[in-house]
């Protein structure tokens, strides 16, 4: 396997969690939710999904464990923020708190146990192409359900009746409701499906990207997948592109400081954080014939009945 | 049945004062159920957390000397806060003030510097948390940037750059290869109020930040001006405020309340600069700013109650094996009650039975 087939799987690995997190994300947000608490969501999913993984010895479960806790985590957000009406920015960073604290609860009997990573794709024939047949068809399932999610949201987002009524929400929760479509109710489903993506972003990292738990392993992604809803302009499109630019910087920083140009390691590994915040400079900067944020992102809604 | 919130007319001032007690009740009768999960007597447990620390006094100024560093971030953090921006960086800033404060400190080591060293180091973290805030401020201000994420993503950064310095250019040569600089001198040291115990006199720079905090918002333009940022941007614009300035200031001076938080720790407490200074002040400080109302006085209180969550924290990890993860989780719940009790102040929360009639009605 050459060097640069090897990177650009390592870099499909990295950027998979950062997309499906963020298209969750994404779309609670096109709901007109900001749940703060995706960091907190997706390492309790680490968490309970490497727990489920190594009980029961299945990828699959731990999976799904992963997807339940971030959906009742973010439950208890909805309840929260659409239920009683409390600040998005607040309860979210509150879910992130409580995220870490659970996780380190919940993890504290599998730190130091390995499991067997999910296994790759193996089409005989096709994965045994040089150079492009293990990137195309090879991977750990995730990546490919990365994939179809987001084409999923894209086609539900534009594509279906249900998609724009969500959008609506998220655009002006005021005429949606005097429309007579259930604002808080499908805000609730969007921030659930935030939720899950993010538990199933988490569980992705010891499931597929590292066989083991660690506290704190998620190291900031879920912020990073916040900001790259800002950056992808809330378009499912532009997400994916986000997604890999980040896996690369991601990736490029281990090689270099693999190759050791006399950098030190803490620099390199401080990149995809100053990379985050130039980004996010740059795109805002770009914006200045107005946002393209959800009108009504972040904004509390109680219905006058 | 279905919960909905009708507005109150006039805010409750009763439930104002109320809230924080009920979410604490709420937060204890929540944890007594996580104790009991996990196998722990709740009785003692909570014994443990709450009431041992405040029976001796090694105890009692830890307590005093770990919500010195709450109290003055959350003091800034309210001023934020209450101008509805959202540094939830201090973290890092605590980190940046504590380098910047360090720096003086290893380079006077070992010489015969005088006594301006320390006075020069709290400056020193003050000026630079406040610079390392003004970077999200700036981004915000200029750019339109979402502060929230760039004061959080210049957390991980400023834990990077600490954590090369002191493995690197930094570290102590006689420290047996530990990540740690050399232990400060007694001129780079904040001096103790009680020989021999721990009370130091960053407790007393506390106190003078919350009494500067509660005149300036009580008593002060400015403290209105933040204030009507805030909660009414439309009126504020009409009031001819310049909210673009009111987001740089209250980031600095939370940036710079939160570095000289972060020197005060190295220079008193700890006594060199090492990763691990902070058990997430910057983080937990959030939660003292809620818990307190976003008042001087109330973050005072609230400051050293969460002190007591981790010195409790500590010891019932010491005595009932309990990990120290609960106390991480502790504070999460807090918060959320403490945000759920707020919604009371605005709203009346009522159940609504629909009759069977009217159900039977609509089908």
């Amino acid at each position: 396997m050459g060097l640069l087939e090897a990177i650009i799987l390592a870099v499909l690995a990295a950027s998979t969690p950062l997309l499906i997190a963020a298209t969750g994300e994404l779309v609670t947000e096109r709901a007109g939710v900001l749940n703060l608490g995706v960091e907190g969501m997706m390492i309790v999913g680490a968490a309970c999904g490497f727990g489920g993984a190594w009980l029961t010895g299945s990828t699959i479960i731990g999976a799904l464990c992963g997807i339940a806790a971030g959906t009742l985590l973010s439950l208890i957000f909805a309840m929260m923020t659409l239920g009683l009406a409390v600040n998005q920015v607040a309860t979210g960073l509150a879910l992130t708190i409580l995220g870490i604290g659970l996780s380190g609860l919940i993890g504290a009997g599998f730190v130091g146990e390995k499991i067997g990573t999910a296994p790759h794709l193996y089409i005989p024939g096709l994965t045994d192409i040089p150079l492009v047949g293990r990137i195309l068809f090879g991977e750990d399932a995730f990546v490919y359900l990365s994939l179809a999610l987001v084409i999923s949201v894209w086609l539900f987002l534009y594509r279906t009746r249900a998609g724009l009524v969500l959008r609506a929400c998220g655009d002006n929760h005021i005429s949606a409701h005097a429309l007579g479509y259930p604002v808080l109710r499908i805000r609730m489903f969007a921030v659930m499906f935030g939720g899950a993506c993010a538990g199933l972003a988490g569980a992705y990292l010891p499931l597929a990207y590292t066989p083991f738990f660690i506290p704190g392993m998620t190291a900031g992604r879920g912020w990073i997948a916040l900001a790259l809803v800002v950056f992808s302009s809330w378009r499912p499109g532009r997400l994916v592109i986000g997604a890999y630019l980040f896996g690369a910087v991601t990736i490029l920083q281990l090689h270099a400081q693999g190759a050791g140009f006399g950098i030190p390691s803490q620099f390199m590994s401080a990149l995809p954080y100053l990379a985050t915040v130039i980004v996010l400079v740059l795109i805002s900067r770009a914006r200045t014939g107005g946002s393209t944020a959800p009108a009504a992102l972040g904004t509390v809604f109680v219905p006058d009945r | 049945m279905q919960l909905v919130l009708e507005k109150r007319v006039e805010r409750s001032n009763t439930i104002a004062l109320v809230s924080p007690l009920i979410a604490i009740g709420l937060t204890i009768v929540t944890m007594s159920i996580l104790f009991a999960i996990l196998g722990k007597n709740p009785i003692s447990a909570l014994g443990v957390y709450f009431i041992d620390p405040l029976t001796d006094s090694y105890s009692l100024q830890e307590l005093v000397v770990k919500a010195t560093p709450l109290v003055m971030i959350a003091i800034g953090l309210s001023l934020c806060y209450l101008a509805n921006v959202w540094n939830i960086g201090a973290e890092g800033q605590f980190l940046v003030g504590a380098v910047a404060g360090s720096w003086l400190a290893v380079k006077t080591h070992g010489t015969e510097a005088g006594h301006w060293v320390l006075p020069a180091m709290l400056l020193l973290g003050a000026v630079a948390g406040a610079l390392y805030a003004l970077i999200p401020a700036i981004c915000k201000v200029r750019f339109g940037a979402s502060e929230i994420l760039t004061s959080l993503m210049l957390v991980y950064v400023a834990d990077l750059f600490l954590d090369y310095l002191v493995r690197g250019p930094w570290r102590d040569p006689a420290g047996f290869n530990f990540p740690t600089t050399a232990e400060f001198d007694p001129v780079a040291t904040v001096p103790l109020l009680i020989e021999g115990g721990r009370l130091h006199l960053g407790a007393i720079i506390a106190l003078l930040v919350v009494g500067a905090a509660a005149v300036l918002l009580g008593r002060t333009i400015k403290g209105f001006e933040i204030r009507v940022v805030g909660a009414a941007p439309r009126a504020a614009r009409f009031g001819g405020f310049n909210s673009n300035q009111l987001i740089l200031l209250t980031f600095a001076v939370s940036g710079a309340l939160a570095g000289l938080a972060g020197i005060i720790e190295v220079a008193g407490p700890v006594g060199h600069l090492q990763p691990g200074i902070s058990p997430g002040y910057g983080f937990t400080a959030i939660i003292v700013a809620f818990l307190g109302r976003l008042n001087p006085i109330g973050i005072l209180i609230a400051g050293l109650f969460l002190a007591l969550t981790f010195i409790g924290g500590e010891q019932a990890q010491i005595a009932m094996k309990i990990p120290l993860d609960v106390t991480k989780v502790f504070q999460g719940i807090l918060l959320f009650y403490v945000l759920a009790c707020d919604s009371l102040i605005l709203y009346r929360f009522r159940l609504i039975f629909p009759s069977r009639k009217v159900s039977s009605g609509a089908a």
